[in-house]
């Protein structure tokens, strides 16, 4: 079984980049075993291409709009995915729908997807979260170490 | 009557392109490109150590991670005059080679081809005559009848499950699709075989840059991988040997495919010579130094003005004078306002954003509009392979006579170098850089496992930052053209830093003497069969290679505007 863990968003503005924060954490505090890839995919679409392809599960987290309290988290899953990340026009460009696209295209799509969306608070220009979404980030650990849990996966705290 | 159309957002990687164009008689009369983001990471950098700029610039867009990091290295050397090891250059050298062609692959076969290939169409074809075209114009071993025909077959299941995916916006039936259901069959195929082909660029720069997609081993002075015969944690020896299989892979998909699809695209749509040639003027960099100071290059780069190639003019070191002084930004479009009147030198450059609303005669982008002295310019490969063919640069030459020839033979006329001043010789320019680069990656690496071989390992000279203020500027010729990085230090901190990106010149607004940009430029005159569907405007975007994220600059107040991902 391979599984990945795809952290995206952009870590210039504040809480857009909640998700590449929080697999960084996850990769910091656990350790998540030889089946577990992270990848701190930052605002890249297609140069992750590679990295998901083929993987049996993976794991998105990123800032979700969704117009609820700042730190909601959400759990997305099957065909909320691809509708999620397309938007109001596009002419194919690429990005994390594009890339499962082509994915999908390919006969390479991973069997399963699920997305942990943060409900972002600031999109300020600064290079941390806000704090209260900072505050949020143990929980948004703590659920992807429960999709793992649920896949199998024991992930190991790390010693202090 | 004249008609207004507007497209927004044009691109979604983060940021994005707006285009208003207003058609009349079926062709475009005016165009506007707005920037819809606002960026700030030049203020995120003030104060900050200037050998921490790069992995902080390297986030400024999802798409041109690297090219951002060797830029801000490169600006923050050129202002300590710090020279690095040569290993440093090879190693830096077959990075910037392997993301640009990696980027140059994924947007003409994944995000652009669809502008041109009619995948539905794709399912009429033939597969034996595909594959009798398809070995007509090349002996690349994957066109045979057995691989048409599962395309095919992979095809009409795929469209038979209602699926689409990456094809979903694509403009199947519209009239200004005009290539045969064999040649678009072709095309679906080798856009398949395009992604075994991307992955091998990929993999280049993960063992290089250690990982993908933010690379980890750029240094001011140099590079952090240490080379060693013995060790394994380090770059030794095997590691680059197991680079030449994907670099040998990688160049036989580029000479026998990408430049064999872009002659035969051109051929076929040779009336699209005709449109979008825009702003004649073209600006480029020379890049993939071989000397420790930036002195010797091994592709040239400069400025042509008014398209006119005996009038070329080198940019010849890192640090150049010409190009150094040569370059404004004016913010009279754009959504910023300055200290004082008229276009400002990014040494002297401010960030001080003025929003208004989009005004067809005032500002109307977050873009700022540069000039080179006071002209506007183009940049992107085909500004650098205009300019290689103007210092007589030979593998520029092979590689553009061999698209035109292939494009005329099939034409069955001749096609003359002037018809790359065009949307259509924007593409054929992009394929023939990646020609050119991969045979840069090659000398590359050759000369890092010579170098090794007589026993120089150093890959990185320690920087000091003295006191006082020093200033420095980076150029590289990026995926979409000359990017530039501005710096000046104070005491061993940032206290200025501007970034001059592709996108800003090709996409920039209306310049201090209103003059129109290269997007604006190239979309005039443009064709328009069906107004609903305006594909031939982003056929002629598309051509740029447009990405926005790092080209604008924010308003926090204004959420809507600083609305970042397709959420």
């Amino acid at each position: 079984m391979r599984v990945v863990i795809l952290g995206v968003g952009n870590i210039l503005l504040t809480d857009e980049g909640v998700g590449v924060y929080a697999v960084n954490e996850l990769a910091a505090r656990y350790d998540l075993g030889d089946e577990v890839e992270v990848i701190d995919g930052g605002t890249s679409g297609m140069d992750c291409l590679d990295q998901v392809s083929g993987a049996d599960h993976l794991l998105i987290a990123d800032a979700m709009r969704s117009k609820q309290e700042p730190g909601t988290i959400t759990r997305l899953a099957g065909d909320q995915i691809p509708a999620f990340f397309k938007t109001k026009i596009s002419p194919h460009q690429v990005g994390i729908s594009d890339m499962l696209g082509t994915l999908n295209f390919h006969g390479l799509m991973p069997k399963n997807i699920v997305l942990i969306g943060v409900e972002p608070k600031s999109f300020a220009t600064a290079m941390e979260l806000s704090p209260d979404i900072a505050a949020r980030l143990p929980d948004v650990v703590a659920a992807l170490v429960a999709e793992l849990t649920a896949l199998g996966i024991t992930p190991r705290p790390k010693a202090a | 009557m004249s008609k207004r159309i507007t497209i927004d957002p044009i691109t979604r990687i983060e940021g994005h392109l707006r285009v208003d164009v207003e058609v009349d008689g079926g062709k475009v009369t005016k165009a506007w490109s707005s920037g819809q983001m606002w960026r700030g990471v030049e203020l995120i950098l003030l104060g900050r150590d200037p050998r921490d700029a790069w992995a902080i610039t390297q986030r400024i867009c999802g798409v041109c991670t690297t090219v951002h990091a060797i830029t801000s290295v490169r600006a923050v050397e050129n202002a300590l005059n710090l020279e690095i090891p040569v290993n440093a250059q090879f190693i830096r050298n077959m990075i910037i080679s392997a993301h640009a062609i990696h980027d140059h692959i994924v947007h003409f076969y994944h995000l652009s081809a669809l502008d041109w290939v009619d995948v539905v169409s794709a399912l009429k074809a033939d597969p034996i005559k595909t594959a009798a075209l398809a070995e007509s114009l090349s002996d690349w071993p994957l066109n045979g009848r057995a691989v048409m025909t599962q395309t095919l077959e992979k095809l009409k299941t795929f469209v038979g499950s209602g699926q689409l995916g990456p094809f979903t916006n694509g403009y199947w039936g519209h009239p200004a699709m005009k290539l045969s259901p064999e040649v678009n069959l072709l095309a679906v195929t080798h856009y398949l075989q395009a992604l075994e082909a991307q992955r091998h660029a990929n993999k280049i720069v993960t063992i290089l840059g250690s990982k993908s997609p933010h690379i980890q081993n750029v240094a001011v002075g140099g590079v952090s991988n240490p080379i060693a015969t013995d060790s394994q944690s380090v770059l030794t020896v095997e590691r680059l040997l197991a680079l030449k299989p994907h670099m040998d892979a990688l160049g036989e998909f580029i000479r026998k495919v990408y430049l064999v699809d872009i002659a035969a695209i051109g051929a076929f749509y040779a009336e699209w010579t005709k449109y979008g040639a825009g702003v004649m003027n073209y600006l480029s960099a020379p890049d993939f130094p071989m000397d420790s100071k930036g002195t010797q290059f091994l592709t040239p780069g400069g400025y042509i003005p008014g398209g006119d190639i005996a009038k070329y003019k080198p940019i010849t070191a890192f640090g150049d004078a010409y190009l150094r002084d040569g370059v404004e930004e004016s913010v009279k479009h754009a959504w910023y306002n300055y200290s004082k009147p008229g276009p400002l030198h990014p040494y002297k450059g401010e960030t001080t954003p003025n929003y208004t609303d989009f005004q067809d005669d005032g500002k109307y982008s977050w873009l700022k509009a540069p000039t080179f002295y006071g002209e506007r310019a183009q940049v992107g490969p085909l500004a650098n392979v205009l300019c290689g063919v103007a210092a007589g640069h030979k593998p520029t030459i092979t590689y553009a006579t061999q698209v035109l020839d292939t494009a005329s033979s099939l034409l069955g006329s001749k096609i003359p170098l002037a018809a790359l001043h065009s949307t259509i010789g924007r593409h054929a320019a992009r394929a023939v850089r990646c020609g050119v680069m991969q045979d840069v990656m090659q000398q590359n690496w050759q000369a890092l496992i010579d170098n090794i071989g007589k026993g120089d390992v150093a890959t990185f000279n320690k920087p000091t930052f003295p006191k006082g203020e020093i200033m420095g500027y980076g150029f590289h010729e990026a995926p979409r053209g000359l990017l530039s990085h501005w710096t000046v230090i104070r005491d061993g901190k940032i206290a200025n830093y501007q970034c001059v990106v592709p996108s800003t010149w090709n996409a920039g607004p209306r310049d201090e003497n209103d003059k129109i940009g290269p997007y604006e430029a190239s979309l005039l005159d443009n064709p328009i069969a069906d107004a609903e569907q305006p594909l031939e405007v982003l056929r002629t975007i598309h051509s740029f290679d447009p990405c926005l994220a790092c080209a604008v600059h924010v308003v926090e107040d204004n959420k809507e505007v600083v609305q970042v991902k397709a959420l």
